[in-house]
């Protein structure tokens, strides 16, 4: 019974194998084919160069900056923050939905016009420069590295977080 | 004996040229009319026969049909608006300043264009609840509201990427927190970031992804899930009346059967 039902089967097999075989072929090319085409598809919607801005800014003589100022650069979406300790540099662009920051000069901090997310700018009431102190964004501005070039121009590299508060996170004259 | 207006017409409807393009002849019986609905191209997705009173205001409100009256003005204003509109960066601005200032009727066919957009979101809105609460979305029309809902999101998108063009503060910072949106999206979510704007900002890439979206891509997917919105009607028996529900057909036979009414 087992036996008989076998060879039913491998009949089966045998009698449809050409034209089964040349319909798996195509399908399976077709398949190879769509896979490939999607593939393709995928790579060529992300550009492999962008012509964006570079990440390093160049942010001028230190001496623009007077101590204890908070200076948004608008165009590059940073903050140069002349501390007792130092100059550093926190991003603008809000952690919430991207919006950019304005200083306000007259409450001390750093606020965003689009959901009302608030940052300071100075240490205090143990916040870390660019800590949230109110609103929806769910991370601190990050800080950005900073450095002194050779003419002595502070440069940013808005693409470089670095550790709030570390040694290397500030410029110091 | 002079001829009226409709025997000129009817004459007209005899002509071999009018029999060559409309195959269906005149008369109207109940087969021509039906006939005349069934070899149209574009009317063959409705139903040969429909019940007048589905036809008046209160069966509907017309919203299903206002809704796209308000796509074909869109599509009619905004093919003419790209004729003055380049999608670049330091042109998009003043192209959208010219044809509100410069343009001959430019700011009539941009402003038409955007009180559509903002009526057929609304009317879209409308239809559905019209739907809902009528409960037109049971069986068997449960896959025509999930067409409606795709239908219902690529209004959405076609607002959104519309908002990006005119390329002033309001667009961009927009289309900034919208596309920072799409990027809490779990695991994919900058990838989807990233594919959308074609960069990591609202730059040249952005702006030329969405003027192909909005005009190309997501009009023939609207008009392809349209076409079958429609058709779907005619499948799922025409337009919804409550009188004519199964249930509502059987709660009123048993009610007459035990002599007493039932109201359903």
């Amino acid at each position: 019974m087992a036996d008989e039902h076998k060879v039913e089967n491998s009949e089966t097999a045998a009698e449809l194998n050409r034209r089964q075989f040349f319909a798996r072929l195509g399908l399976g090319s077709l398949g190879i084919a769509a896979a490939g085409t999607a593939a393709f598809a995928f790579q060529y919607l992300q550009p492999n160069v962008l012509y964006e801005p570079s990440p390093i800014v160049n942010q001028g003589k230190p001496d623009r900056y007077p101590l204890d100022s908070v200076t948004l650069d608008v165009g590059a979406g940073i903050y140069i923050i002349h501390s007792a300790e130092g100059f550093f540099s926190l991003s603008a662009v809000c952690t919430h939905l991207g919006c950019l920051t304005a200083w306000k000069q007259e409450l001390g901090i750093i606020a965003c016009p689009c959901h009302g997310s608030k940052f300071s700018a100075h240490a205090g009431d143990g916040r870390k420069p660019g800590d949230k102190v109110e609103g929806p964004a769910p991370r601190p501005l990050p800080w950005k590295r900073i450095w002194l070039n050779d003419d002595g121009d502070l440069l940013v590299d808005r693409s470089t977080d670095v550790q709030p508060l570390a040694r290397d996170s500030f410029v110091r004259i | 004996m002079a001829k009226t207006a409709d025997q000129y017409f009817d004459d007209l409807r005899e002509t071999r040229l009018w029999r060559s393009i409309f195959r269906s002849g005149t008369g109207s019986s109940t087969l021509k009319r039906a006939l005349a609905i069934q070899q149209n191209v574009f009317l063959h997705l409705f139903s040969t026969k429909v019940r007048t009173r589905m036809l008046g205001v209160s069966a509907t409100w017309y919203l299903g049909t206002l809704t796209l009256g308000t796509f074909f003005i869109l599509v009619g204003t905004g093919i003419p608006l790209m004729l003055y509109y380049h999608p670049s960066v330091p042109q998009a601005y003043q192209d959208t300043k010219d044809l509100q200032f410069v343009v001959s009727s430019g700011v009539f066919l941009r402003n038409l264009h955007r009180w559509s957009a903002h009526a057929m979101v609304f009317l879209v809105f409308a239809h559905m609840f019209k739907v809902f609460y009528r409960g037109a979305y049971r069986a068997p029309r449960e896959f025509n509201w999930v067409i409606g809902v795709v239908l219902l999101l690529i209004t959405l998108l076609l607002s959104y990427t519309g908002y990006l063009l005119p390329w002033d503060q309001l667009a961009y910072w927009a289309i900034t927190v919208g596309s920072n949106i799409a990027s809490a999206v779990p695991l994919a979510g900058q990838k989807i970031h990233f594919l959308l704007l074609g960069g990591n900002s609202v730059n040249a890439n952005a702006l030329l992804r969405f003027y192909v979206l909005h005009c190309m891509i997501l009009p023939l997917t609207a008009i392809f899930f349209i076409a079958i919105h429609f058709w779907r009607i005619r499948k799922d028996g025409g337009l919804y009346a409550h009188s004519s529900e199964p249930a509502v057909l059987r709660s009123r036979s048993l009610g007459n059967d035990k002599g007493g009414a039932i109201h359903g």
